[in-house]
């Protein structure tokens, strides 16, 4: 609005408050401060006068007393005579690891399918639309419960294992499917493993070293070194090299059946797996389709000029189409990343133990601290949105600066 | 060309030759299966893995399907019937439909109600969502339809609709008074009056008045529970959700910040912590005594979340507009409410339609986590009474199955319309 | 600015709604019918029949104290409630009893302020293994696998027992017992573990109940009663003697079948007085003379409510055990009625 005249001078009316436009904004933001304060200052009254008639109070002491429950999978030190915060934050590390592996999961399922929804094979693209369509119009709470109940009821249990002429068998003899969860063998760290892990961490900077001295060969000479082989090889050979040399210092801890289960080995829960491909596979839906859209946005031409230029499809993918793609595709998959982390609270239904199967599921049953529980789950959820959102406008803005 | 030439030189040809069948690879459905299935070796190797899926999916599931039993009292006695075949237990669906679609608890001689409602719901909404095609007269009925859903559903006496919709109408008739002076003496007018209308018609006996027979709510269960949660919902969360993007959008920083704040929050927190909050604390946050619905929280919870993913799908819209717009508005002297509603939001809505159908959706399938605080929409049916129940234990393909088609068909459909309207708002810009 | 003004008005009907808030006794008068806590469905303790009708042990207690307070058995509104939310229901006055096979303890008894009113069942935990498994003692369970459901203190118990006797385990916490149900039967866990009545009344359900066998260890205490929160007295007292009236009325004699042929006058002073013939017992509560007939007219005596829902006649099929007359050897003990 421009200004018309000079205010009329001194004389200030009441009504100047509703019908002046220099005034008015202050009075409506006045009225809505003074009712979002009188709401909370009604829901804390409410709430210190509920409180106080049942002689209860807001406080964190719980926190600091021990649990006495066990849950089925640390990944830090954990017992039953450890604190209910340390329950806390067994239950955080347990949903950012069912979050990583569904956010990995779910991209490479994402890209691929949304890649193949754009293959100029007939079959393959319609088998993509239904898996996507499939997916992204079930509830993932359905999808959760089905791949749990594939995991329950339709693998074998562990004493199908035993006996003379057991009804299952292991793959390779090394790996179980049951219905308690997927037994690994897991690698022993002899004596030695410390320096291939070194060993290995200089063939990834090597590969790196490879890959950029190769740019710089063909931006410098525009001679082109071969990309993937050699990678490959500077990744694995010398570690492989090492492992021999060493004498095999990382050495294969099979699981066995003993008892009533397997012992030894990795066990990965089939709580964690049911969540972690349900949310992968739902979430794979939508990444799909974000994919496919950023594919789609780059204008034809630019593929086609690409190829004039005689280029191979699968370099006019990786060098032209992608990066342009990439900035389409990338602020929804942060998003998607979001809802995965957020979905992944559904934990509850399949029972694994994440932050709001401890926190918000048996240390408030237990303290029966409802309001502190809920206040700390719903802070810690909102501190993961802001982090992975504070990320997203840092790439955003990142972008931006590139554009013209 | 002039045809000089055809009677001077002799080795052009006077004549057109017959046209040749194209060679048997270019044709029909053999050129088709090479141009769609089979251009590359890489398309073929993956034309016979998708074969191969298929093949495995359709053989699994075919025999199950086809090989059904539809009638038989529990699982043991599927089972004989199946005898060791394969096939899908669908008896549990004949026989416990009625409890799949409406919950356990409502009752039995009543269906007929919920499932007029549920008529009545395309008849409402057919005109709102096909503009073009059905007169306009028609979005009265839609105007009416929560009331009469409502009186359908619950039940009661007819004269708790009538005065709610008349509070409506009274607050309406005072906007339309006022209007013309000041948009926000008629807006906080018409509110104001509906309350007041409201409270008084409280006091009034309104027992009995034909009234059908009363249903709680914490009786309402099945799909029905969903489909309730999932309409009453989305509709609140849309006025909610444009102020809100309003707010946000504003130049009054207090009200701006107001805004962020819930919207982030909101957005910030999974849905299934905010049904906690329903659940378990917002008992605390009432007045002693206050015995509030478990259904009715969760519709507050729901329609706080909708609003602000809905809030956000607008402020996009809001954002989408060009500047021109905004200025357009001004330079005719309108004042901000009148600009607002009669420049920018009718455009701006238009655009996030598509968007606000694609949250609705979303909010539809999440309306399944109310199963998780112990309510009996489908899932919790399915998971609670039905599954734990002694005959129907163990029959989780064809329930589990059930579902998800039920779900599919709906959300299919509201995505199909969803992407049918981006085409025709699309033809509408160019 | 819209959201704030419905904001505002709800907080205007809040208030309305809010002006009452005085002692539940009352409230219950005045609202005419008991908001009573119960579980989302345990048979036998509580659970919806096929018409939506409530019964149970634990809907018999909340029946009878109805019919104590406002002498109709039917006016109950009951209110299915979880492990997580049953505390705060009663807390924040959703519910005025809770009837939910809780366990006391000191920490819900002394933190959470509630008052338990007295115990209706004395339970304790077992656990239930599948014949084949070849277990014949808990102490053979190192390495298993255990079902238990969540919110309970049935998970602390085992913790403290399996730390105690230095054995390991593998927790698979769930949510409901149907749940559990299906994971037992399905081999997912070897053990499945909650109080003894919930273990017997799982595996009525079971379609070979034969094949599955309780473990003669109990491992815990697990005092079941009803609850009212803290610093009502005046309830507190009314659901306690309508307990008590249960329990004593077996002790006596007097049933659902002959309360109203006693409630004519007996030479028993004790029945007289807590039919209210003799002494008016019921004014020094706030209620009528004949409120614990009502009481035990609503659905029987304590004996009677355990045959009819958890006796050894119903598929639960659970013997009286502790919970018999302290005349009989259990531990039943009500207080005099003078």
């Amino acid at each position: 609005m421009t200004t018309l005249s000079d205010p009329p001078g001194g004389s200030f009316r009441l009504s100047m408050l509703l019908n002046d436009t220099r005034y008015r904004s202050y009075t409506f933001q006045f009225i809505a401060l003074v009712i979002v304060l009188g709401i909370f200052g009604y829901l804390g009254s409410n709430l210190m006068a509920n409180l106080r008639a049942a002689g209860l109070n807001i406080s964190y002491g719980f926190l600091g007393e021990s649990s006495n429950y066990d849950i089925n999978q640390t990944l830090i030190d954990y017992n039953s005579r450890s604190t209910h915060w340390r329950a806390a934050l067994v239950g955080v590390l347990n949903t950012m690891l069912v979050a990583l592996l569904a956010c990995v999961t779910a991209t490479i399922i994402g890209v691929i399918a949304g890649v193949l929804r754009l293959s100029p094979n007939w079959l393959v693209r319609k088998l993509m639309a239904g898996y996507v369509e499939a997916f992204r119009n079930v509830p993932v709470l359905i999808w959760i419960i089905i791949i749990f109940t594939i995991m329950t009821a339709v693998l074998p249990a562990p004493s199908a294992y035993r006996g003379e002429d057991p009804t299952a068998s292991m793959l390779f003899g090394a790996i179980a499917f049951t219905n308690r969860g997927l037994y690994l063998p897991a690698p022993v760290w002899g004596p030695g493993s410390l320096f291939l892990g070194l060993v290995f961490l200089a063939s990834i900077i090597g590969v790196f070293a490879y890959r950029r001295y190769a740019k710089k060969l063909l931006f410098d000479t525009g001679k082109l070194l071969p990309m993937g082989w050699p990678s490959l090889a500077i990744l694995i050979l010398p570690t492989l090299l090492f492992y021999f040399i060493l004498g095999r210092p990382i050495t294969l801890d099979y699981p066995a059946l003993a008892g009533f289960n397997f012992q030894g080995g990795t066990q990965i829960l089939g709580s964690l797996i049911a969540l972690w491909w349900a949310l992968a596979i739902y979430t794979g839906a939508f990444i799909a389709e974000n994919v496919r859209a950023g594919i789609q946005s780059v204008s034809k031409g630019q593929a086609e000029a690409a190829a004039s230029l005689g280029m191979r499809p699968r370099r006019i993918m990786n060098l032209v189409v992608l990066p342009q793609a990439l900035r389409v595709i990338i602020p929804p998959l942060i998003s998607n990343y979001l809802n995965i982390t957020k979905n992944s609270s559904l934990a509850i239904a399949v029972g694994y133990m994440d932050i709001t199967g401890t926190l918000g599921g048996i240390t408030l049953n237990q303290t029966g601290r409802a309001i502190e529980c809920i206040l700390l789950l719903m802070a810690f959820y909102l501190a993961i949105s802001l982090a992975i959102s504070a990320l997203m406008n840092v790439y955003n803005n990142a972008m931006q600066l590139k554009e013209r | 060309m002039s045809d000089t030439h055809q009677q001077s030189i002799g080795y052009v040809r006077d004549s057109m030759l017959p046209e040749a069948t194209p060679p048997l690879g270019e044709v029909g459905a053999i050129r088709w299966m090479r141009a769609n299935l089979f251009s590359s070796i890489a398309n073929g190797a993956l034309t016979l893995a998708s074969l191969f899926v298929l093949y495995h999916l359709i053989s699994g599931v075919l025999p199950w399907a086809l090989n059904g039993v539809w009638d038989a009292p529990s699982i043991r006695a599927c089972r004989e019937i199946l005898d060791g075949n394969t096939g899908g237990c669908f008896a549990v669906l004949t026989e416990r439909w009625n409890q799949l679609l409406f919950g356990f608890q409502y009752p039995s001689e009543i269906y007929w109600r919920p499932t007029l409602a549920f008529v009545l719901l395309f008849v409402a909404i057919a005109p709102v969502l096909f503009r073009k095609v059905f007169p306009l007269r028609m979005l009265v009925f839609s105007a009416l339809y929560p009331f009469i859903a409502y009186y359908l559903i619950w039940g009661g006496s007819i004269l708790i609709p009538v005065f709610a919709l008349l509070g409506f109408v009274a607050g309406y008739l005072v906007y339309s008074r006022f209007v013309a002076q000041s948009f926000a003496a008629g807006f906080f007018g018409g509110i104001l009056a509906a309350f007041v209308f409201w409270y008084v018609t409280g006091f009034l006996p309104i027992e009995g008045v034909l009234a059908l027979q009363v249903v709680e709510s914490r009786n309402m269960g099945g799909f029905m529970l969903n489909l309730i949660l999932g309409t009453v919902c989305v509709s609140l969360s849309i006025p909610f959700g444009i102020a809100l993007a309003l707010g946000r959008q504003s130049d009054m920083p207090i009200i701006k910040w107001i805004c962020i704040l819930f919207i982030e929050f909101i957005r910030g927190v999974p849905l299934i912590t905010l049904l906690f909050v329903a659940n378990v604390v917002l008992a605390y946050f009432l007045p002693p005594g206050t015995n509030f619905d478990l259904i009715l929280r969760v519709i507050i919870m729901i329609t706080m979340f909708a609003s602000a993913y809905i809030a956000e799908v607008i402020r996009g819209g809001l954002a989408a507009l060009p500047k021109g717009q905004y200025e357009a508005g001004d330079s005719l002297g309108l004042d901000y409410a009148q600009s607002m509603r009669l420049i920018i939001l009718p455009q701006a809505l238009k655009i996030s339609i598509p968007g606000i159908v694609n949250v609705s959706v979303g909010l539809f399938k999440d309306t399944t986590l109310v199963s998780v605080i112990s309510m009996f929409d489908l899932v919790g049916m399915i998971r609670g009474p039905i599954l734990a129940s002694t005959d129907w234990n163990g029959v989780y393909w064809e329930l589990l199955g059930f579902a998800a088609v039920l779900f599919f068909i709906v959300c299919y459909g509201i995505s199909q319309y969803s992407q049918w309207l981006e085409r025709q708002l699309q033809t509408d810009h160019r | 600015m819209t959201k704030t003004v419905t904001l505002g008005a709800l907080t205007v009907a809040a208030f309305a709604a809010g002006a009452a808030g005085a002692a539940t006794l009352d409230d219950v008068k005045a609202r005419g019918s008991l908001n009573c806590g119960v579980t989302t469905g345990l048979v036998g303790f509580a659970a919806p029949d096929a018409n939506g009708e409530w019964e149970g042990f634990d809907v018999g207690v909340c029946r009878a104290v109805a019919a104590a307070v406002l002498g109709d058995p039917t006016a109950v509104t009951f209110v299915p409630t979880t492990g997580k939310t049953r505390f705060t229901a009663l807390a924040s006055g959703e519910i005025d009893l809770l009837a939910r096979n809780t366990t006391w303890t000191y920490s819900r008894d002394v933190d959470l302020k509630f008052e338990f009113v007295g115990v209706n069942y004395y339970d304790g935990q077992g656990f239930l293994v599948p014949k084949a498994l070849g277990v014949s003692s808990a102490k053979e369970l190192s390495g298993a696998t255990i079902c238990i459901q969540t919110g309970t203190t049935t998970e602390l118990n085992l913790a403290d027992y399996f730390r105690k006797n230095n054995m390991e385990y593998q927790p698979v916490p769930i949510e409901t017992n149907g749940e559990a149900q299906q994971q037992y039967l399905a081999g997912a866990c070897d053990v499945y573990t909650t109080d003894a009545s919930g273990l017997a009344a799982t595996r009525a359900a079971f379609e070979t109940p034969g094949d599955h066998v309780v473990l003669p260890e109990i491992i815990s205490k697990e005092p079941l009663g009803p609850l009212v929160r803290h610093g009502d007295s005046e309830w507190g007292d009314v659901a306690r003697w309508t307990l008590n009236a249960l329990i004593a009325a077996e002790e006596y004699g007097i049933t659902s079948a002959n309360v109203e042929e006693l409630s004519a006058g007996t030479d028993s002073p004790e029945i007289d007085r807590i039919l209210g013939t003799e002494d008016n017992l019921g004014a020094m509560m706030g209620l009528e003379p004949t409120w614990a007939k009502a009481a035990i007219a609503a659905g029987g005596n304590y004996g009677e409510l355990f045959e009819k829902n958890i006796g050894e006649n119903t598929p639960i099929g659970l013997s009286r055990g502790l919970n018999a007359q302290w005349t009989d050897g259990g531990l039943l003990y009500a207080p005099p009625f003078r």
